[in-house]
């Protein structure tokens, strides 16, 4: 049986732990507070542009625009990998390798090369070994700015147009509630314009017939192009953000749960442990006692 | 007042103006156009620079930069990078900025480095916007 003082000394580092890891779990729920707040303000603005690029989408043949561009032989295939720059989020970040390799496996059985780039340093640090890793941005998770998206969405695009790559995927961790994050696949280049079924898009398409354009909608489209792929981005590190600190909101709740309980087990063997001595105390006296009497 | 056009601007930061207006004035690709109620569908780029619209008589000016601008249904949206109005703009960051922007263009017109060139030539735009909105308002 453990001493008293050896669980005396648990039950003091259990309850410091606890104290960190709720004090992280409220921590993590103001910051998804925020990373929630900025995800919906930056909805309206992806919903808009989804809709007026459909509508520009329509009527042109996708072929003249370098990163609409289908290519038939593939021979690399590049995934973006959005993960936290932080740990102790639960299994967030390695439900996002698993979604990722299961896509490498997938291209790779193909005959296809893979080549990834890595925003976030958990990620970077997941598959630098495996070097497939053509680039990495980390510690930009924290920040959310518009501006590091773009150069993210700058780069991939060039390398694409440079046939570095044949064809670009994103991985994220998408937010479907506090409770549940999925890692979510997405194609991002070459660039596909959703087809909604929605009978709003054929509207739309059907009367961006009788738009005016200023200037060509090819021009148009060479702006909003680069601009697409930055709002995809963006969204993807939204995402992921408010996925990371709702993972870790969760995470840390358990990890707090299961120090109570620890903590409740360990006073009751410290309990235990102190009754065991003052009998064993009792019975030296009264085996002196009687020896004396002897 | 005559008919009104609904006039919104997005921002990846959400919506900044969300109104029902008499007249609104744009800079667009190729120069300034004025969108009133029941325009034809229309489809612009949008460069850096002054968006003005008057409602009931009273004129208001926002700082936006570059993005697009659709006109459909009597409705214009103005989706941009960001949008300020005069009060919210940092005059002395603007002159920085603006300050900043001209040394590096001068220092990538001597080396001929173009991506450093547009960059601070955008940075210059948009300096130079903020600047004359907040001085208006002063």
């Amino acid at each position: 049986m453990a001493s008293l003082k050896d669980v005396q000394t648990k039950i003091g580092g259990v309850k410091k732990t606890s104290q960190i890891t709720s004090a992280m779990n409220m921590v993590a729920a103001a910051k998804l507070r925020g990373a929630q707040q900025k995800m919906e303000d930056f909805r309206p603005y992806t919903e808009k542009f989804n809709q007026a690029m459909t509508s520009l989408s329509a009527n042109m043949e996708s072929g003249q625009f370098p990163l609409m561009e289908v290519r038939d032989v593939q021979t690399t295939v590049e995934i973006v990998i959005v993960t936290s720059d932080r740990g102790l989020c639960g299994s967030f970040n390695s439900n996002i390798f698993k979604a990722t390799e299961k896509l490498i496996a997938q291209y790779e059985s193909e005959g296809k090369k893979v080549s990834l780039v890595c925003v976030g340093k958990k990620g970077n640090a997941y598959f630098k070994k495996t070097g497939k890793v053509r680039k990495a941005y980390t510690d930009i998770m924290g920040t959310f700015q518009m501006f590091n998206a773009r150069a993210i969405a700058q780069d991939v695009a060039a390398n694409f147009l440079a046939a570095g790559s044949d064809k670009v995927h994103v991985v994220y961790g998408k937010f479907m509630s506090v409770a549940v994050q999925k890692p979510s696949v997405e194609l991002l280049l070459p660039v596909q314009p959703e087809a909604s079924a929605s009978e709003d898009a054929a509207q739309a398409g059907a009367a961006a017939g009788d738009y005016l354009y200023e200037p060509s909608p090819t021009e148009i489209m060479d702006v909003l192009l680069p601009l697409y792929m930055n709002v995809m981005i963006y969204h993807a590190m939204l995402e992921t953000g408010a996925s990371e600190h709702a993972a870790r909101m969760t995470s840390m709740d358990n990890a707090t749960r299961a120090c109570k309980d620890m903590i409740q087990e360990l006073t009751l063997l410290y309990n235990k442990a102190r009754q065991a001595g003052i009998t064993a105390e009792l019975m030296d006296i009264v085996g002196g006692a009687e020896a004396l009497k002897g | 007042m005559a008919e009104k056009i609904k006039l919104e601007v997005v921002t990846p930061k959400g919506a900044i103006v969300s109104e029902e207006v008499d007249i609104v004035t744009a800079p667009g690709f190729a120069g300034e156009f004025g969108v009133l109620a029941n325009h034809a569908p229309f489809l612009s780029t949008i460069k850096v620079g002054t968006l003005r619209y008057k409602k009931d008589g009273n004129e208001s000016e926002l700082m936006i930069s570059g993005g697009f601008c659709e006109v459909s249904n009597n409705k214009i949206s103005l989706l941009v990078e960001s949008a300020e109005r005069g009060h919210e703009i940092d005059v002395d960051r603007a002159l920085r900025a603006k300050e900043r922007a001209e040394k590096r263009l001068m220092q990538a017109r001597e080396k001929q480095e173009n991506y450093d060139r547009t960059r601070a030539e955008a940075a210059l735009q948009r300096a130079m916007a903020r600047l004359k909105i907040a001085q208006h308002k002063l």
